[in-house]
């Protein structure tokens, strides 16, 4: 990002700045799914940084080819189905609920499901646990007893 | 000379460090005093020494010593002191000189104020540390030497990134090192009762504190990036769920986690081979947070240089120790039985869930910031997981874990009876009802987000002092008396409800406006009358700067004048943008100036921010609530200290 953004300053003397007020559509409502929708595509030369905040000028392209597509009267989903098409699932921040992405979207309810069944085995035996005898002090926590007992004597 | 005597110290700790390492633990497993009290020295001698070597970088860091390959890497004469200063770990040789720091600090700390450690104990934790720093002593000697000469200095240096020029960035890394790497004494606390095959009440009171500790630091270290994100990155965003800032957030969540589970071993000696298990892995995500940052495998803005090598010495280091640890914790688990007996209902089977729900949380950010890495490696998908899946997938759990918080925190060990502890909590369920039902009729965008984080974070909020009020016994004279660990749990869980309302309310009641702002014309956002007065060229002393003058008005009555910049740094050719912000209790104005356009007038964006504050305020509460536990009684005065000898458990801070 930072030899990009070198290379924009140069090139430009000035950057340009996410989002630019020539880029923003008169139709405020439009507009708003136009935010919505950059925010979860995903800059494809920076890093980590969605189109909506990247000052990259492929985000400005990309931005640009969003109002294009809700313009010519796309649903948002369309627009992202476009999109994807052309530069790929990289693009998407959230990525597709497809093969293998499944184990990623599943995992946190199945994972809370079987700690949850397995808290709720392990609380049912603690509960049911008869109480164990208490451990015995070895020679060394012996001597330790009889010193601080010694201690607490009074005038010590 | 100063330069080669820091190098020529740094190895000396790393011999030092081979010491530590070997000898107390031989002595502690032979049972020999004289071999187990070398810790303790050689603890104290590894401090000073990396102490010394990070003096010397530093010094010539101050005196701008190009001769130095980092030095010239990464500053400049120009730069002001404090950034000279920062620029020591403001790169990957001097933050790694910093992390080993630290390391040896805690490791001292535990020979310092140990006193009261069982002595095998004591040698065992001061083993395991001091094997942790040799690996990183090693780490840095063999791949990244700061101390590297260069054979013709060149006149100046080459200059420190500008979006790192900044006082809220310049004690980030050190406060998210003081937490990362505090989590190794929870690491070597659990290694040395694993070899020792015993866990007891008095182990969790030992280890507990340092967890603390670690915790704080963390807490602060994440909320000053996240602030510095807010002001300095130009659009106001606080969290962007960087593969980098998860790696801070994980050892945060599985520490938090931690802090709970230890006071089940410590209270009723249960859950002991997972609080030991907590501690491993709180510390290996630790490890994981340094492998991503430093090797490049993902990449992300905070990425330092991307060096295949540093990354597998790094990724052996991380296998060594966590694969060992839970090797060995697999061997010796079933030994650590659980003695407590509680019912369904209780005090325990809360944190117990706490635990489930952090833990899973933890997993839920760890394979979203790995899996596009997985995913390329196994199915050849280049994919992205950013901000919006973790959103969807991290909230739910917040949102049990909110519901559930108050009830927990009130029931009583062994055994609780939930319609009781819930009818204790019912004037804050009352009042987070009535807050909630405030934000939704106040709220003009009527959203869901809203309503819910104002009523979860009241409710834990407003739970956490109707706690400290039952706790009490409903008697304000009684308040004062309660112990501090009382207190400190109530503002740190109170503190977390004030985030979430922030977090909530900010991204439900944001107002953005973007547009061509013509110098003396007057626009309006949200019910705030907005002017750009004026544009200026200002000098600053590294960098020049393109200041706007804009004045905010609200029915006509001026509310502040605010100073947005644009900068240029020429000596690293990199412009920033620093917004200029009207902190207020309700609502940030947060103003931000572009560029000039070709039809006169400049590019103005505004953010109306509600409630930004609250998230950092909460999260220093919980940073103050920690402090307060940190500073109770039963850690100052520890059980079973000699009256002769006054004894301080708690941890250098």
């Amino acid at each position: 990002m930072l030899k990009r953004l070198v290379l924009v300053s140069f090139l430009l003397a000035s950057p340009v700045l996410a989002v630019q007020p020539d880029e923003v559509l008169p139709d405020p409502a439009m507009e708003a799914r136009a935010r919505t929708i950059s925010q979860v595509l995903r800059c494809p030369v920076c890093q980590g940084e969605n189109i909506d905040e990247s000052n990259a000028e492929v985000s400005r392209d990309l931005r640009l080819l969003v109002r294009e597509r809700l313009i010519a009267g796309d649903s948002d989903s369309e627009v992202l189905d476009y999109i994807t098409d052309r530069y790929g699932e990289y693009v998407l921040f959230e990525p597709e609920k497809t093969g293998a992405n499944l184990i990623l979207y599943y995992l946190g309810p199945v994972a809370l499901l079987i700690a949850g069944i397995g808290g709720f085995i392990y609380l049912r035996r603690r509960g049911s646990a008869t109480e164990a005898a208490p451990q015995a002090l070895d020679a060394e926590e012996e001597r330790r007893l009889k010193e601080l007992l010694a201690d607490d004597k009074p005038g010590a | 000379m100063i330069v080669e005597l820091g190098h020529f110290a740094l190895v000396l700790a790393f011999c030092v460090a081979v010491v530590q390492s070997i000898v107390p633990l031989i002595g502690a497993q032979k049972n020999w005093m004289g071999w187990m009290a070398v810790g303790e020295p050689a603890a104290s001698a590894q401090f000073l020494l990396i102490a010394l070597s990070f003096g010397a970088l530093t010094y010539a860091f101050i005196t701008s010593d190009f001769s130095l390959q980092l030095v010239y890497a990464n500053s400049h004469t120009d730069k002001p002191l404090l950034y000279k200063v920062s620029g020591v770990w403001g790169n990957h040789e001097g933050s790694m000189l910093l992390w080993v720091l630290i390391l040896a600090l805690f490791g001292a700390a535990a020979a310092w104020f140990g006193g009261n450690l069982p002595p095998r104990l004591r040698a065992r934790v001061l083993s395991i540390q001091g094997l942790i720093g040799l690996a990183f002593l090693g780490f840095i000697l063999f791949t990244s030497n700061p101390f590297t000469r260069l054979a013709d200095p060149p006149f100046n240096g080459s200059g420190l990134n500008p979006l790192l020029q900044d006082p809220g960035l310049a004690f980030h890394p050190p406060f998210l090192y003081l937490g990362y790497v505090g989590l190794s004494m929870a690491f070597s606390f659990a290694v040395a009762a694993l070899i020792e095959g015993r866990v007891d009440a008095a182990w969790a009171r030992w280890v507990r504190p340092w967890t603390l500790a670690a915790w704080i630091f963390l807490t602060i270290g994440i909320a000053l990036g996240s602030w510095w994100a807010y002001y300095e990155l130009g659009w106001g965003g606080f969290w962007f769920w960087d593969p980098v800032e998860n790696a801070s957030f994980m050892p945060w969540l599985l520490a938090a986690a931690l802090l709970h589970s230890a006071i089940v071993v410590e209270k009723r000696e249960a859950l002991k081979s997972w609080t030991i298990l907590l501690a491993i892995m709180a510390f290996g995500f630790s490890l994981i947070g340094t492998f991503i940052v430093r090797s490049g495998v993902i990449t992300s803005v905070h990425s330092f240089a991307n060096d295949p090598e540093r990354g597998i010495f790094i990724l052996a280091i991380l296998g060594a120790f966590v694969g060992g640890a839970l090797t060995l914790y697999a061997a010796r688990a079933d030994r650590m039985q659980a003695k407590g007996i509680f019912s369904m209902v209780s005090r325990e089977s809360a944190l117990v869930f706490n635990n489930i729900l952090l833990a899973i949380a933890a997993l839920v950010v760890f394979v979203g910031t790995v899996w596009p890495l997985v995913a390329e490696m196994f199915w050849d998908r280049k994919l992205s997981v950013g901000a919006p899946f973790f959103e969807k997938a991290f909230t739910p759990f917040m949102v049990i874990l909110a519901l559930l918080l108050p009830i927990g925190a009130v029931m009583p060990w062994k055994r609780a009876n939930f319609t009781r502890s819930l009818r204790q909590m019912a004037p804050a369920l009352i009042v987070a009802l009535a807050v909630a039902g405030l934000a939704w009729s106040l709220e003009t965008g009527r959203s869901m987000l809203a309503l819910v984080s104002a009523f979860l974070g009241s409710w834990i909020a407003f739970g956490a002092l109707a706690e400290l009020w039952v706790r009490a016994g409903r008697t304000p004279a009684r308040l004062t008396r309660l112990p501090r660990a009382d207190w400190g749990k109530a503002v740190a869980h109170a503190g977390l409800g004030i985030t979430f309302i922030g977090i909530g309310l900010l991204m439900a009641g944001q107002r953005e406006d973007i547009r061509v702002a013509i110098i003396g014309e007057p626009f309006e956002v949200a019910g705030f009358e907005i002017t750009l007065d004026s544009v200026d060229r200002v000098q600053g002393p590294n960098y020049m700067s393109t200041t706007g003058t804009m004045s905010v008005r609200r029915d006509g009555k001026l509310i502040t004048v605010l100073h947005p910049e644009k900068r240029t740094y020429p000596v690293e050719a990199m412009p920033t943008t620093e917004a200029d912000i009207d902190n207020g209790l309700w609502r940030d104005i947060y103003l931000v100036i572009g560029d000039p356009q070709a039809g006169g007038g400049w590019a103005v964006r505004t953010y109306i921010k509600p409630f930004a504050n609250w998230i950092w305020t909460g999260c220093l509460m919980m940073a103050l609530g920690g402090l307060l536990s940190l500073t109770d009684r039963r850690y100052r005065v520890a059980a079973g200290a000699r009256k002769t000898a006054p004894a301080a458990t708690q941890p250098a801070e």
